[in-house]
């Protein structure tokens, strides 16, 4: 055991010197590769985060969201057809929602402006997402003035200012009385945007979807369960501009690392015939050029997962944030729960570690299995 | 000894010099301490959400407030079949993240022509 | 003196098969006594060099076989075949073939790594054996900065290092003078005393002729001239 440990930190020793005679082209090679594990361990990261994220909040939404649509276009509902919702059999609440989008010159933000039935502001008073106060550059008590479609300046004073916690949900949130809303919309008191409903039996949600649709045939139903496959499947992949970045990355890297890799050029080639015509077997040529591969692949990966971790986790992942937020000006802070899918994760490191190891070794097979003589004379 | 040329000094005791493995093993250290910290994140309770989730509940919301250039990304999961001359969630994107945000999952298989019945037939 | 290396019908060919093939032994038999400092000697072109590489393991005879303190090495799988060679020879190349860019002291450790001895070991034995060549103060120097002679101690040095019984050396004097060829017909002999066997080629008669040497094997053409 100890003549094993001695034999793998000599052989380990060796390996490093070797690396680093040609250090310039290798730490060149390391960086980038860690880079690319970096780019690839984030995005997964960052996706599986949020996705929990999602998942955690979401099922806190609604059971039945209705929307109502004429000639193709969404529609307002009424008092009325609400009250009929909340006739139906399996129906346990109706609640209508009253929201609208905003676009705020000012800043160039869009604002979700919103008028809840129970536990709104009073009169004149906002209650704004961190998003709209960062915007603005409101704290709580300063005035808000928002210039509707119809030319008049409302002027609001800011109550609460929702927290960064909260900002998944509430970033761009204006909460306000129902009658300012009215105002500011200048619609009248007897719409709704949509209806939130909550049915009995949670196990009759799509009969009771159903029968929504056919009273009100020209309605939209979304299940909580589809707004929560939705979100499950958010950042897709194959469309993702974040995996088309990585993958090229990833595939100038690839082209890199095999040229590296797969062929030993005749320094390397006329090392390991002096290697073993010293008195190192195959085996040991091959154990160093294994350590090779692994040390490289292997240490690209801690470090670019492990810069991935931070990244995503303390620095709110902030070179991936600005493919989401785009254009908008305004958008949440991105403090998320640590997780990770470790499955995902593994596979990462398998496809880091395993072919460029292989890629390492394969090369120096035939070398080191030749007579020294031959490797020495260059007639391998 | 007889044949081995005078001119050497005093031999040489081995000092312990810098040893490649050394610099290996202290970056492997660095590398453990990673390791705990990426432990000690996962072992944390959950970040505190209680306000998230009490508006989500007392608004009814159904959307992250992830990007807000347009209102199908805004509230992808309420995000229109289709309205003549609106914007279609999946359409050729011109919004950068509509690139990465996918359309709603309930769209994706639905029939081209909106009916609440239609769409229901797919709730599987 | 037991016979330590014996070689019977040794035949290497280069190429075998193809339009260049090249026999460059044919049907060698010889034994190498233990203790002496034999020298293979012949034109360049003889065999003298693929010779002593059969000799040492580097390289496997094409017919015939070669025995090594009584055992047949010949037809050993290559990791047994490389634990001979690691154990009972140490190799002085004519090109020295020290690893550019690793100190002296590195390059004389390196046969040692793979044998499971600690660190602090080997490092002790290599100190001590560049200090008995005269090496001492160039230990930390790279090698390709040190003289050919100086080079030369450095490769015998690494070929001592697994303290083999048997030294092999290709050509030893050929980029050396005079006075540095006298120094290490000098080292040979006190190898010799130590109980070691030597084995060289040259083709320079400062060696074939000193009278240190024990034994000369004349080479002509892949076969031992009468």
């Amino acid at each position: 055991m100890r003549a094993w440990i001695n034999r793998q930190s000599l052989l380990v020793d060796y390996t490093l010197s070797a690396l680093a005679r040609h250090g310039g082209r290798n730490l060149g090679l390391f960086v980038v590769y860690s880079a690319v594990v970096f780019v690839l361990a984030s995005t997964m990261l960052f996706t599986h985060a949020i996705r929990r994220e999602a998942k955690a909040l979401l099922t806190h939404s609604p059971e039945v969201l209705l929307q109502k649509l004429k000639a193709g276009r969404h529609a307002y509902l009424t008092r009325g057809e609400l009250d009929g919702l909340g006739r139906l059999r399996g129906v346990n609440r109706v609640e209508g929602r009253r929201w609208g989008y905003f676009y705020d010159a000012v800043v160039g933000a869009n604002y979700t402006l919103m008028a809840p039935e129970a536990g709104h502001p009073d009169r004149g008073r906002v209650d704004v997402g961190d998003g709209v106060a960062r915007a603005r550059g409101l704290a709580a008590g300063d005035t808000l003035s928002l210039r509707s479609a119809a030319g008049g300046l409302h002027v609001f004073t800011v109550g609460r200012v929702f927290s960064a916690e909260s900002s998944l949900v509430a970033a761009d949130l204006v909460l306000m009385h129902p009658s300012d809303w009215e105002a500011f919309f200048q619609l009248p008191d007897d719409v709704f945007t949509d209806a939130a409903l909550s049915v009995v039996n949670p196990l009759e949600v799509r009969n009771v979807a159903r029968k929504i649709g056919e009273r009100l045939p020209e309605s939209r139903v979304i299940l909580r369960e589809e707004v929560l496959r939705t979100y499950d499947s958010l950042f897709d992949w194959r469309e993702g501009l974040l995996l088309a970045m990585a993958s090229m990355a990833a595939a100038a890297f690839a082209i890199l690392a095999w040229n590296k890799a797969s062929g030993l050029s005749a320094d390397e080639r006329r090392e390991i015939g002096i290697l073993k015509a010293i008195g190192w077997d195959t085996r040991d040529v091959l154990t160093m050029k294994l350590w090779e591969g692994a040390l490289i692949s292997g240490g690209a990966f801690a470090v670019g997962f492990l810069s991935a971790w931070v990244h995503v986790f303390h620095l709110e992942a902030a070179l991936i944030a600005p493919v989401l937020k785009g254009w908008s000006v305004l958008y949440p802070r991105f403090v998320l729960t640590p997780s990770v899918d470790a499955v995902s994760i593994l596979t990462l490191g398998l496809l880091t570690v395993l072919p460029y190891t292989l890629a390492t070794l394969v090369p120096a097979w035939r070398a080191a299995i030749t007579d020294p003589d031959q490797v020495m004379r260059g007639t391998v | 000894m007889p044949g081995f040329p005078a001119g050497s000094v005093a031999p040489i005791a081995p000092v312990h010099r810098f040893r490649p493995v050394a610099a290996l093993g202290l970056a492997l250290g660095t590398l453990a301490l990673g390791a705990l910290l990426v432990t000690a994140d996962l072992l944390k309770p959950r970040l505190p959400r209680e306000e998230a989730e009490h508006l989500t509940r007392a608004l009814g919301l159904t959307d992250l407030a992830l990007v807000t250039e347009a209102r199908y990304l805004r509230h992808v999961s309420l995000a229109d079949l289709h309205s003549a001359f609106q914007d279609h969630p999946v359409a050729v994107e011109h919004f950068p993240a509509g690139a990465v945000i996918a359309p709603p999952a309930h769209l994706r298989h639905a029939p081209s022509f909106p009916s609440s019945t239609a769409s229901h037939a797919r709730l599987d | 003196m037991s016979a330590l290396v014996e070689l019977s019908g040794v035949t290497k060919v280069f190429h075998e098969g193809r339009h260049n093939a090249l026999a460059a032994l044919r049907g060698i038999d010889l034994t190498i006594e233990e203790g002496r400092i034999t020298v293979l000697q012949g034109p360049s072109g003889s065999g003298k060099t693929t010779l002593l590489t059969v000799i040492a393991c580097l390289a496997r005879p094409t017919a015939g076989r070669v025995r090594v303190g009584g055992e047949v090495v010949s037809n050993l799988p290559e990791a047994f075949l490389a634990d001979v060679r690691r154990r009972k020879f140490g190799v002085v190349f004519q090109q020295f073939h020290l690893v550019a860019g690793l100190s002296a002291w590195t390059n004389v450790m390196l046969p040692a790594y793979p044998t499971g001895r600690s660190h602090a070991d080997i490092a002790r034995r290599a100190s001590g054996l560049l200090d008995r060549l005269g090496l001492a103060r160039l230990a930390e120097e790279r090698v390709e900065g040190l003289s050919g002679g100086e080079q030369q101690r450095v490769a015998i040095a690494r070929a001592l290092i697994n303290d083999p019984p048997v030294v092999v050396a290709d050509e030893p004097t050929a980029n050396l003078d005079s006075a540095l060829s006298a120094d290490f017909l000098g080292i040979l002999a006190g190898l010799r005393d130590e109980g070691r066997t030597v084995i060289m080629s040259s083709h320079d008669p400062r060696v074939f002729e000193a009278p240190v040497v024990d034994r000369v094997v004349r080479l002509l053409d892949g076969k031992v001239a009468a």
